[in-house]
């Protein structure tokens, strides 16, 4: 191995890792304010990727019949409990209007541009908008009433989720994997090593998005309620925040992260219904390095896992995931062994 | 719903149907119709459903289930064909592993397992176990032929790290050895993973003469980019599992010029007219195609077809020694296979006997050329 092989393994190490980063961002926000390890994070990267594609083909994606079915599910759950706590019907009405409204429009807007072929920025400006609303669904689907459960009991509904959103993927978007056009073609050479425009996306993309949470947890009213949620529940409720509204938002983050995510990965691989798994898995890796609590420590873990994993397929390809995946133990026992506590019930 | 008298009628012809199906002839199918390897399975699966009710004058009837690409799953489903359902025949599964699991329950129940992915099992099972697609050393062939054509010495292999590259790999390795072509560097790759640029960088710095990619699908086509993305000029080859369109829908521009090794069956138009299977492989393609639109045919769904031409020639010979659902008929069955003789089929001539239950010849391989977007037919 000599410095060019090195440097282009280190780039690679890094693109990918810059993606996984964005994960593990989401997967310690949403762990923080609602304790729940979300292992379908992934499934947001190949839903935004592949609606991306289709939207691309000139097909409607299946994401907009998903959407509308989990939007439908999420108001008839709200309706139910609304009759039992015997709610006036008016009230009913504007809460399923509320829920309806934006997935209902955003539907409607994909099935009408669909087949018009529309540049490609305004189309992944549409799949993002398709996939973003998924999060705070989801959350209400599944998690909202369990909102105080364990988080052993939180987890195994996540991995219940992450099973029903690849099957329901194959469904929506058939078996094969899609490749989607590169947003940015042009290459540059920088000694023996070539940037493509792609990378730099990938790159700058993830930049933009870590200083923006930045500044939103720093600045904005939500983001400190969102942080003080994540500091103390209990606390924060006594103040007058909501941690179900703090739950859907950061929920609904974690999608919008996941949909971008996929569009800036879906150009340098394939992308299939099942791929965000192990995507997800890794930026859960990274955030388990930053012990799903620092996103500093999250964003270094990201990129330490990228350099891992392509420095150990160049040397030992059949291992590659073992050895990103042992990786965590050392971590887990230095953790352990730093700050012992026992367990949270 | 409004009940006519035609629909009573049927409603009584399906009840006696029902009755009268204890004599017939009853095939229980484990397919991939989900799961990571749905892509093979699905197509597969399409084509039993373009199956005729009645095959050689007898009612067959099809049972599918789906096994989710799951091994232990599929030994479920085998363990209910033969427990519950009593089936005269297994067909599947529709990947490697599936099938190797599938394997040891027909061979307990004495019942003739058509394996649709091609499988190597103990010689305890052998027996019992036949292979509709083309093996390995068949499928080899014709890319050894063609690299020793073409001056190759030294070839880089990519492939799966799972059975299906492992065998490639050992076959390749065995068959190259005796042409006097070496495997100068292997490297592994999932097909979920985002990127194979580690590998390829270590494969091109190997410089080898050609490459062999060993991946099925639309995951062929990103490592064979990205082996030309790093500057690799000799030729790619690709395996029977990548002779799919996918292949150039996703490898677009890239993967022009790669050499695909397939079975006669996808190209049939293209095969000379001397070639045994033309016949038989036009009119798979052109059924398959009428049903699931031009440019659906696929190297999958002609194995259901040829298990038709297969099901066409064995039954009258089995029906003579036995009634369906009895032991006696499941092992009339099996020598009937056996006994099946030179069989054309639309993935070339099939010929089992006691000794091979792979039964294709070295012939059928067909190497293809991705040339402006299409596969065509390298002479």
């Amino acid at each position: 191995m000599d410095v060019t092989i090195a440097s282009i393994l280190a780039l690679d190490g890094l693109t990918n890792g810059a993606i996984y980063a964005l994960l593990a961002l989401a997967t310690v926000l949403v762990f923080a304010v609602t304790r729940v390890i979300f292992i379908p994070q992934g499934e947001f990267v190949a839903f935004g990727a592949l609606t991306l594609a289709l939207l691309q083909a000139g097909k409607v994606p299946g994401t907009v019949w998903f959407l509308l079915a989990l939007a439908v599910a999420v108001a008839v759950q709200d309706a139910v409990r609304g009759l039992r706590h015997r709610a006036p019907p008016a009230r009913l009405a504007r809460q399923a209007l509320a829920t309806l409204a934006y997935p209902v429009a955003v539907s409607l807007l994909a099935l009408w541009v669909a087949p018009m072929g529309l540049p490609m920025l305004a189309q992944a400006a549409l799949s993002v908008a398709l996939v973003t609303p998924f999060g705070s669904l989801l959350y209400r689907l599944a998690y909202e009433s369990l909102a105080d459960a364990s988080v052993l009991t939180l987890l195994i509904v996540s991995v219940g989720v992450h099973f029903a959103l690849v099957g329901l993927g194959l469904y929506f978007f058939g078996a094969e994997g899609f490749r989607n056009p590169s947003f940015w073609d042009e290459r540059f050479s920088i000694g023996d090593l070539t940037l493509s425009g792609q990378t730099i996306i990938i790159f700058a993309a993830s930049l933009a998005l870590i200083v923006g949470l930045w500044l939103f947890f720093e600045r904005s009213l939500m983001g400190k309620a969102l942080r003080a949620t994540a500091v103390n529940r209990l606390g924060a409720r006594l103040m007058g925040i909501s941690s179900s509204s703090a739950g859907r938002l950061s929920f609904t983050m974690a999608a919008f992260i996941g949909a971008l995510s996929g569009l800036l990965i879906g150009p340098t691989t394939t992308v299939f219904y099942d791929s965000g798994f192990l995507i997800g898995l890794k930026g859960f890796v990274a955030a388990v390095f930053a012990g799903l609590a620092s996103y500093p420590l999250a964003l270094v873990g990201a990129l330490g896992v990228g350099l891992l994993e392509s420095f150990g397929s160049f040397w030992a390809s059949a291992y590659k995931e073992v050895i990103v995946f042992s990786a965590i133990l050392p971590v887990l026992l230095w953790r352990s062994l730093r700050d012992p506590h026992g367990e949270e019930h | 719903m409004k009940f006519t008298l035609k629909t009573t009628v049927a409603a009584a012809a399906a009840l006696l149907a029902s009755a009268a199906a204890l004599a017939d002839v009853k095939i229980g199918i484990t397919l991939s119709l989900t799961g990571p390897a749905s892509g093979l399975g699905i197509p597969v699966g399409n084509q039993f459903k373009l199956w005729p009710q009645t095959i050689a004058g007898e009612k067959v009837q099809l049972i599918i289930l789906d096994d989710a690409s799951d091994p232990g799953k599929g030994v479920t489903n085998a363990r209910r064909f033969v427990t519950d359902e009593k089936v005269d025949m297994v067909f599947g599964g529709s990947i490697t592993t599936v099938s190797a699991a599938v394997a040891p329950v027909a061979a307990e129940a004495k019942t003739t397992q058509i394996s649709i992915a091609p499988v190597g099992v103990p010689p305890a099972q052998e027996p019992w176990v036949f292979r509709l697609p083309q093996g390995f050393t068949v499928m080899a062939f014709p890319i050894i032929e063609h690299m020793k054509k073409a001056g190759v010495k030294t070839v880089g292999f990519l492939g799966y790290t799972d059975a299906y590259g492992e065998s490639w790999l050992k076959e390749f390795v065995a068959q190259g050895e005796k042409a006097g072509i070496k495997v100068v560097a292997t490297e592994r790759f999932a097909r979920s993973d985002t990127s194979v640029t580690p590998q390829a960088l270590k494969l091109v710095s190997a410089r080898p003469d050609a490459m062999l990619v060993v991946a099925s699908g639309s995951g062929a086509a990103m490592p064979h980019k990205t082996l030309v993305e790093r500057g690799f000029k000799g030729r790619i080859y690709q395996t029977h599992a990548a002779a799919t369109p996918d292949l150039v829908r996703i490898g677009g521009r890239d993967v022009e010029g790669g050499l695909v090794v397939s079975g006669p069956a996808v190209v049939a138009e293209q095969l000379a007219d001397s070639h045994p299977s033309k016949a038989v492989a036009v009119d798979f393609v052109t059924k398959y195609e009428a049903a699931y639109g031009k440019g659906s045919r696929n190297q999958f769904a002609g194995h259901a077809y040829d298990a038709q031409i297969m099901l066409e020639k064995i039954l009258p010979v089995a029906l003579k020694k036995g009634k369906p659902g009895t032991p006696e008929f499941r092992a009339a069955l099996r020598d009937a296979v056996e006994g099946m003789g030179r069989t054309i089929f639309s993935h070339g001539v099939m010929n089992w006997t006691k000794d091979d239950h792979w039964g294709y010849t070295n012939e059928t391989g067909v190497m293809l050329k991705v040339v402006n977007g299409q596969f065509v037919v390298e002479k």
